[in-house]
């Protein structure tokens, strides 16, 4: 089975992307609400928003970037309960598959759906004046973050889009995530924030990431900001992981 | 089980409808599955030999999906054992998948692909050589030709089922199972359905249906089996399951119509007049009509 999980991987995702390219509209629906709340932000509030030397665009874009992924990723539980429902994922459990493929293909198609919206954000971004000093490597440690939470929101995803019982179930899951970037330091600093909120705020795991990115983005030490970033990220990806795998077993079998 | 070896590089070399020629197609024998304090199956036994079209008929909830998903390894069963194609179920549930197709209870297609990007999709997954060549073929088989090209979302009711057995085909798989696969179609798709499972069972295709349709049991199968209650209740031929009850009285009664005579006579223009009535040719004509 090893030898054919490759291939039929790809052959999954070859589908899946199909989907995409066939229904731009999920990249459209997926993008314009960042891209709304970025234009609301830099040209209502971000004005309201002392942010220091840093401009306002190139404060919030990492929070941006990360709800882009955020709403993203409720498109996989949504593709994914909708093969569930559609019987077409009983017939590829019934076919001599690698099992595994069929999820994994969703996963990728995630993760190359998302990077497509978030290329479309981070264009919008510097058509509103974004601009980062910051250099090949730091670029390709941005994605680096970047893809490990979209990898890590993915497998949460895919636990809904395998147990929800309707369409509003399989999304439902991603508006807390969605909201938790407006408890963190992405639009404001959090030392205005009053002692609890800020303690929850300074904890979660957005905040570290969007100051990891941020620094990368405009040059600053990073510290261990990254280090807790990466932490997050990947604990959730293992969690997710496992917890994706036991539904999907139960689903299976 | 020692012959597992020499029978799964058969399976890899050989065209599947010829390996594993010795045995029932299906052994079914003590099969139990509950859902919590549902009991589902309580104790089904049957099998069903190689080639021809064996129908298991219930009542909605009898269980005859559960023992559809049981035998396609999409489930697991409480107790009993259950082989397909000569292989367990449970413990060579690779093998098993080498050797069947499911056609489940809703048109299992890719709405946002075409007709022919399904067919190629399943050909690629079952490691098929040439799969476009695989696909027109079946297309052509199925009169989906025209409508190849087309997203599935356009088709009817009657084209997608046509596409999903087309589908199940691909790879000759020695045993097909069609779990209702009538339910919801109308009269006219229904009978291009029942040709399309005519045809696979002349190629020597086992083939296990269930439905819930008498007639469609009647119309199809060489052996019927009821499931009630969590058993098979009867198991037979038609003619064997009519000696059942007294032996027929002669009566004189006028003979009407149907109101399904009505509508296909009504219905089936054309050239197509009493023809699709009585379920030949249907989509061949189709097909001419270009």
């Amino acid at each position: 089975m090893a030898t054919h999980f490759l291939g039929d991987t790809a052959v999954l995702l070859g589908r899946s992307l199909r989907h995409i390219t066939r229904s731009v509209d999920t990249i459209i629906t997926t993008t314009i609400t960042p891209i709304a709340m970025m234009l609301l932000f830099v040209y209502v509030f971000g004005g309201a928003i002392d942010t220091g030397s840093v401009s306002y665009v190139n404060y919030m874009l990492p929070g941006i970037l990360l709800i882009t992924i955020a709403s993203g990723i409720a498109y996989t539980a949504l593709r994914l309960f909708l093969d569930m429902k559609g019987g077409i994922f009983e017939r590829f459990q019934s076919m001599p598959i690698a099992r595994s493929s069929v999820l994994w293909a969703h996963v990728l198609t995630s993760l190359v759906a998302n990077v497509i919206s978030l290329v479309v954000v981070v264009g919008v971004a510097l058509l509103m004046g974004f601009r980062s000093g910051a250099g090949v490597s730091a670029w390709l440690a941005v994605a680096g973050i970047l893809i490990l939470f979209t990898l890590a929101l993915t497998w949460i995803a895919v636990i809904p889009g395998l147990t929800a019982k309707s369409v509003d179930g399989a999304g439902a899951f991603s508006y807390p995530l969605i909201f938790l970037p407006f408890i963190s330091s992405a639009f404001v600093p959090t030392d205005t924030m009053p002692g609890p909120v800020r303690a929850f705020a300074d904890n979660q795991p957005v905040t570290s990431i969007v100051n990891t990115i941020r620094a990368l983005f405009t040059r600053q030490p990073i510290g261990t900001d990254i280090w807790t970033a990466l932490a997050w990220c990947a604990g959730i990806l293992i969690v997710a992981y496992i917890f994706a795998n036991i539904s999907y077993r139960r689903r299976i079998s | 089980m020692t012959l597992r070896q020499p029978s799964m590089l058969a399976v890899m070399s050989i065209p599947p409808t010829t390996n594993q020629a010795q045995g029932p197609a299906i052994h079914v024998q003590g099969l139990e599955k509950s859902y919590k304090d549902l009991r589902v199956l309580r104790g089904v036994d049957f099998d069903v030999a190689r080639g021809g079209i064996f129908a298991l008929l219930g009542s909605n909830g009898a269980g005859k999906t559960t023992v559809v998903k049981i035998l396609s390894t999409l489930l697991k069963a409480d107790a009993g054992t259950a082989g397909v194609n000569g292989f367990d179920v449970a413990t060579q549930a690779a093998d098993v998948r080498e050797s069947i197709s499911l056609t489940g209870q809703f048109a299992a297609v890719d709405e946002i692909l075409s007709g022919r990007e399904n067919l190629v999709l399943v050909a690629r997954l079952r490691h098929l050589k040439d799969p476009g060549a695989i696909a027109d073929d079946l297309l052509e088989r199925f009169s989906l030709t025209e409508a190849g090209a087309r997203r599935v979302a356009t088709y009817s009711g009657g084209m997608r089922r046509r596409l999903d057995i087309a589908m199940s085909l691909i790879g000759n798989p020695p045993v097909i199972f069609l779990d209702e696969p009538t339910t919801g179609l109308d009269p006219q798709a229904r009978i291009e359905v029942w040709q399309a499972v005519k045809e696979l069972a002349d190629r020597g295709t086992t083939v296990l249906l269930t439905t819930q349709y008498l007639d469609e049991a009647e119309q199809l199968a060489d052996r019927i089996a009821i499931l009630h209650q969590g058993r098979i209740i009867v198991n037979g031929t038609l003619a064997e399951l009519k000696q059942l009850l007294p032996p027929a009285k002669v009566e004189y009664v006028e003979k009407q119509p149907t109101l399904e005579d009505v509508f296909l006579t009504l219905v089936g223009a054309g050239g197509k007049n009493g023809d699709a009535y009585k379920g030949s040719q249907d989509h061949k004509t189709r097909s001419n009509k270009k």
